[in-house]
């Protein structure tokens, strides 16, 4: 295959992911927002929702003071900013209108027809659009693509650089999502345990669609070495990041069957995997969980980065 | 159905009569009720939209994935037709690729006087690069587009060629896909020559004019431009029909003798391109240096016989406006026959009589920029107001090489569906000449239709539409 | 005469450069006037290959470097005997039609001044033959731009040299090609090397000359900057219609790489040698 398709497939991936991270940290903000304001020294949520996707200072200069409908507007509709869902989902639309022939009729339909959407959506008056319509609206949209792919889709190279797209995204969003709950959104250590501290892990894994999930694994109080192992260590919730390593695991590993012969991104890929299956929650907590996320991502995009030097580069070595 | 306009060939009708070709469509037509016709007008558009066939225009704004109207109404060649066609075509490949061997070697028809040596060697298309030199086959055009006008019964007038990359035949095919989708109790009732042979009649002929160090099967991509290219669609779309790799200029690089492909198994030896790219933006260390979307060395590998280019660099010197006028001298001095087609006749503003004939004749004629293209840059004499027509009077006094002239011509019309029904409107054809180890053509062609009433000027950019263009057979 | 070249060519990149291509017109041909008694051209790590000989019967070599690169280095050594035939071309391995070479390049494009200076110099002349024309349009040429380095970069152009009245043997040549297209003399650009005498007259010794076409003896070498015909201490490389058409060294690299070129040439004959650095 193409470098440059295989590039084009990759990166598809990396924005649908993307796109629906962003509507979810939306989410995450949207629900935070309803919490009860306990005030002195604390530190506007929004704020730190931006800080969390390093939009921060793009907006700052754009519109000053985080209000919620500006940041409604910078996150879903606004095309200049990178990480925005419309962004996204035209970025996405892009990669897979050049490769177009590459992608099957139902995957095409479902990212075009998206995309259209998206631009109604535009058109319209914002008071008409609830936040959290357009937040589903995205998740849908998102499930219905990524459908689409795993339906449809010949199971060839291109598809598993779509998935590796998808697993590094991924593990890169949910390791930033935790991040900002844990590092940025809490005020100080002192609200740890307390009802905000839970009322916004609560907040955190309904944004992830695990709050369910989460119930029915773990028993007792929610405590940050329960969540932290939910969504770092579980191998069976999908957005973990061991999950979502696995997965790019299987990807890279698919590739190596498929070409005879693997690259320094497998290998980089399983030491990534090999961490995360022999960590105990309490490791984690010893590094900090700040500067193991820090760490975590830094290895992700060590893979991103890798996997663009060899099979995007057409250097398979 | 509204009268033919007097003056012009009706492709349809031959006074009351319908010609027998037509009949199955005017009893399909006029059995059609009005509602069905808007429901499948706007089906065609959805198919159309749905595989995302559509066309830019640069600098044009609006939208810029816009759709070329599609008319439902066939336009028909009879199989006796198309057989003489074919040949004039065939013969008209031929002819031009003989004079690009011969201006690229060593000049022949020049030094016999039966063109003037500076409308080849002072031509902006001909290629320093691509003398001396004698290319697989020695095949400089290997897909020619033939534009073709009817005016009569057995008359039709070629009016210009495209000896580079003719664009367009994505629109044959996808016609034809729908009108077969759409309509298939017409493809029942008549029995319609296929178009669909030609994606592999493509590959095969491309894959016919790989270079001798080539061993085994040819590796043959499509260079193109990029996603922003009007014609991407089509890039794509031939290189999916074929099962070739669609590569950009960045896809590609030059190590050795060869050129190779950036892969996900690592390199990949290139055998044959065929570049949708305009020469200057092929390579640039040999050509425009700022050309981003070239490949460095590219005609270095070329010429070394590493690698083949379709069509051939410098290929655009038998297409030009002003070398059209002596095809038909090509095709008696290469070929020894006699034109099958025939040239409109044309006045070359360059020559002063031509050119004073053309200023006191400007109401009546078409005038066209020497290098223009896409009906850009075009006088339509009888159509055009005063200050146009004293516009282009300026343009020529001040350049007049840069413009020749034609009569207008009457060109056929064909029905096409309108408000009101059908009504008649004027129709040119554009068939496709492969051109490798052998001349193939596809029967058929794209035919393009001036959609405003009266208007002569089938361009999409300018308003024309398309239609499915079938020849009956036998 | 009996002429040695050592011709080193060093680039350094700000940032380190992934598969560098560049082509080379840098091997003189054999033709009445020189004959190659050896000749390498050298670049370390370099694959080389796509060798051909264009249309106008200039070998040209291509090279490329996977890199990453923040160097490259092209060397060219070998020796060569020259004879002194007062500019004339002969017997070289050629096909282009000298009238392709009326049409110019944006460079050379000419303005009305070149326009002037063409029409001026051809004036009066008393025995009007091409080679006398031609001999005027360098005269023209050498009167009207004087030699002085460092003002003109290698993307002026011959209409901007001329309202400079200064320059550098590209001036000089792309001025001469304008003049001549004008009057309608087929004219190219020549690139080589020039052996200087002890006198220091000669400039450069990477050096640029043109050609104009002369009936019944066909390309003549003009040498506007030296106000000579090309004798013996010249080596030809190559032609082209303007400076980057004949570039002995051709090569692009990807937008925001800056590179620096240090370039040293020596001509020497067996007697005497010369040495400058650029």
């Amino acid at each position: 295959m193409l470098s440059r398709t295989a590039s084009h497939l990759f990166w598809l991936g990396r924005y649908i992911e993307r796109a629906e991270t962003t509507a979810r940290l939306l989410e995450v903000g949207g629900r935070n927002a309803l919490l009860p304001d306990i005030g002195g020294g604390y530190r506007n949520d929004w704020e730190a929702i931006l800080q969390s996707n390093g939009s921060l200072p793009d907006f700052k200069e754009k519109y000053g003071d985080p209000v919620q409908r500006n940041i409604e507007t910078f996150l879903f509709f606004d095309a200049e900013n990178p990480s925005s869902v419309f962004a996204c989902m035209a970025a996405a639309r892009e990669n897979a209108r050049v490769v177009r022939t590459a992608l099957t009729s139902p995957v095409w339909d479902a990212i075009n027809t998206a995309f259209q959407e998206l631009n109604q959506f535009r058109r319209m008056e914002r008071s008409k659009l609830a936040l959290s319509d357009l937040t589903e609206w995205t998740m849908r949209s998102c499930a219905l693509i990524r459908g689409s792919i795993d339906a449809t889709q010949m199971r060839n190279d291109g598809f598993h650089f779509m998935g590796t797209g998808f697993g590094i995204e991924r593990a890169d969003n949910t390791a930033r999502l935790l991040d900002v709950k844990y590092y940025v959104l809490l005020p100080n250590v002192s609200y740890v345990g307390s009802g905000l501290d839970q009322s916004q892990w609560v907040t955190l894994l309904r944004s992830m669609s695990a709050h369910r999930a989460f119930g029915w694994t773990y028993t007792g109080e929610l405590t940050a070495a329960k969540i932290a192992d939910f969504l770092i260590l579980n191998p069976q919730f999908p957005r973990s990041l061991r999950a979502s390593v696995q997965d790019a695991n299987y990807h890279l590993d698919c590739l190596t069957r498929g070409y005879g012969r693997a690259t320094r991104a497998q290998s980089h890929a399983r030491t990534m995997l090999a961490e995360l299956v022999e960590s105990q929650v309490s490791d984690i907590f010893d590094e900090g969980l700040h500067e193991f996320l820090l760490r975590f991502m830094a290895q992700n995009a060590g893979l991103a980065g890798v996997i663009q030097d060899t099979y995007l580069q057409g250097n398979p070595e | 159905m509204t009268n033919a306009e007097p003056g012009f060939f009706d492709e349809m009708r031959s006074g009351s009569q319908v010609r027998e070709a037509y009949q199955s469509l005017e009893r399909w037509h006029s059995s059609m009720p009005d509602d069905l016709r808007t429901l499948k007008q706007s089906e065609a558009e959805n198919l159309f939209r749905r595989v995302g066939i559509t066309f830019a225009v640069y600098g044009e704004g609006g939208d810029p994935e816009r759709l070329i109207p599609f008319d439902m109404f066939p336009r028909v060649f009879t199989s006796p037709e198309w057989r003489k066609l074919e040949r004039g075509i065939r013969q008209r490949a031929a002819a031009l690729n003989a004079f690009l061997a011969d201006v690229y070697d060593r000049g022949e028809i020049i030094k016999a006087g039966r063109i003037p040596e500076h409308l080849v060697t002072r031509n902006d298309a001909f290629e320093k690069a691509a003398i001396g030199f004698r290319p697989p086959r020695g095949v400089y055009s290997h897909i020619v587009g033939i534009d073709l006008v009817r005016t009569g019964r057995d008359q039709f007038y070629v009016l210009e060629d495209n000896c580079r990359t003719p664009s367009g035949v994505s629109y044959m095919l996808q016609n034809r896909e729908i009108m077969m989708r759409m309509f298939p109790q017409l493809f029942l009732e008549n029995r319609i020559a296929p178009v669909d042979g030609y994606a592999r009649l493509l590959k095969k002929t491309l894959a016919s004019v790989a270079p001798d160090k080539c061993e085994g099967e040819p590796k043959v991509v499509i260079l193109t431009p990029g996603q922003f290219n009007s014609a991407y669609y089509e890039h794509s779309f031939l290189a999916d029909l074929m099962g070739v790799e669609l590569v950009e200029g960045q896809d590609l690089f030059v190590e050795g003798d060869f050129v190779w492909m950036k892969t996900t198994k690592g390199p990949q030896k290139v055998d044959v391109i065929y570049r949708r790219l305009d020469d200057a933006f092929i390579d640039p260390l040999c050509f425009r240096p700022d050309s981003m979307l070239g490949v460095p060395g590219l005609m270095s590998v070329y010429r070394s016989g590493g690698v083949n280019i379709c069509s051939c660099p410098g290929a655009g010197v038998a297409d030009d406006k002003a070398v059209y006028t002596f095809v038909p001298e090509m095709i008696r001095f290469y070929l020894g026959e006699a034109p099958i087609l025939e040239n409109v006749p044309t006045w070359q503003c360059a020559k002063p009589d031509d050119c004073k004939y053309v200023l006191e004749h400007l109401s009546e004629l078409v005038v066209k920029e020497v290098h223009g293209s896409g009906g850009y840059g075009m006088l339509v004499g009888p159509k055009a107001d005063k200050s146009t027509i004293e516009l282009f009077r300026q343009k020529i006094v001040e350049d007049p090489a840069n413009y020749i002239a034609q009569p207008t011509l009457a060109l056929s019309t064909c029905p096409t569906f309108v408000e009101e029904g059908i009504a008649p409107r004027h129709v040119d054809l554009r068939p496709y000449c492969l051109v490798g180890e052998s001349i193939e053509l596809v029967p058929g062609g794209l035919t393009r239709v001036a959609l405003k009433e009266g208007s002569l000027v089938v361009n999409s950019s300018q308003g024309g539409g398309v239609k499915d263009t079938w020849v009956l057979a036998e | 005469m009996r002429l040695s070249v050592h011709h080193v060519s060093r680039y350094h990149f700000d940032t380190p450069v992934r598969r560098l291509v560049q082509t080379h017109r840098l091997t003189p041909s054999d033709c009445a006037s020189q004959r190659v008694l050896s000749w390498e051209v050298f670049s370390e790590g370099a694959v080389k290959g796509a060798v051909y000989r264009d249309g106008a019967g200039d070998l040209i070599e291509t090279i490329s470097v996977k890199g990453p690169v923040t160097e490259l280095v092209v060397e060219v050594r070998g020796e060569v005997d020259t004879t002194d035939l007062f500019g004339v071309l002969r017997d070289y391995r050629e096909t282009v039609p000298p009238g392709t070479y009326l049409r110019g390049s944006h460079t050379t494009d000419a303005d009305a001044d070149l326009r002037a200076l063409s029409a001026e110099a051809l004036e009066g002349l008393e025995e009007e033959t091409a080679l006398n024309r031609a001999h005027a349009l360098a005269r023209a040429v050498s009167g009207a731009i004087a030699y002085s380095p460092g003002l003109t970069e290698p993307a002026t152009t011959a209409a901007e040299a001329l309202a400079l009245g200064k320059g550098v043997c590209q001036d000089h040549t792309h001025a001469l090609i304008s003049v001549a297209n004008a009057a309608d003399i087929p004219a190219r650009y020549v690139t080589g090397y020039l052996h200087s005498t002890s006198d220091g007259e000669a400039h450069e010794a990477s050096h640029a000359w043109a050609e104009l076409y002369v009936p019944g003896l066909g390309w003549v070498g003009f040498d506007a900057a030296n106000e000579c015909c090309p004798d013996d201490r010249y080596i030809r490389l190559g032609s082209g219609f303007d400076a980057q058409d004949a570039a002995p060294i051709r090569g692009v690299l990807a937008g925001g790489v800056e590179e620096t070129l240090e370039v040293s040439v020596a001509v020497k004959s067996q007697t005497q040698s010369q040495h400058q650095q650029q």
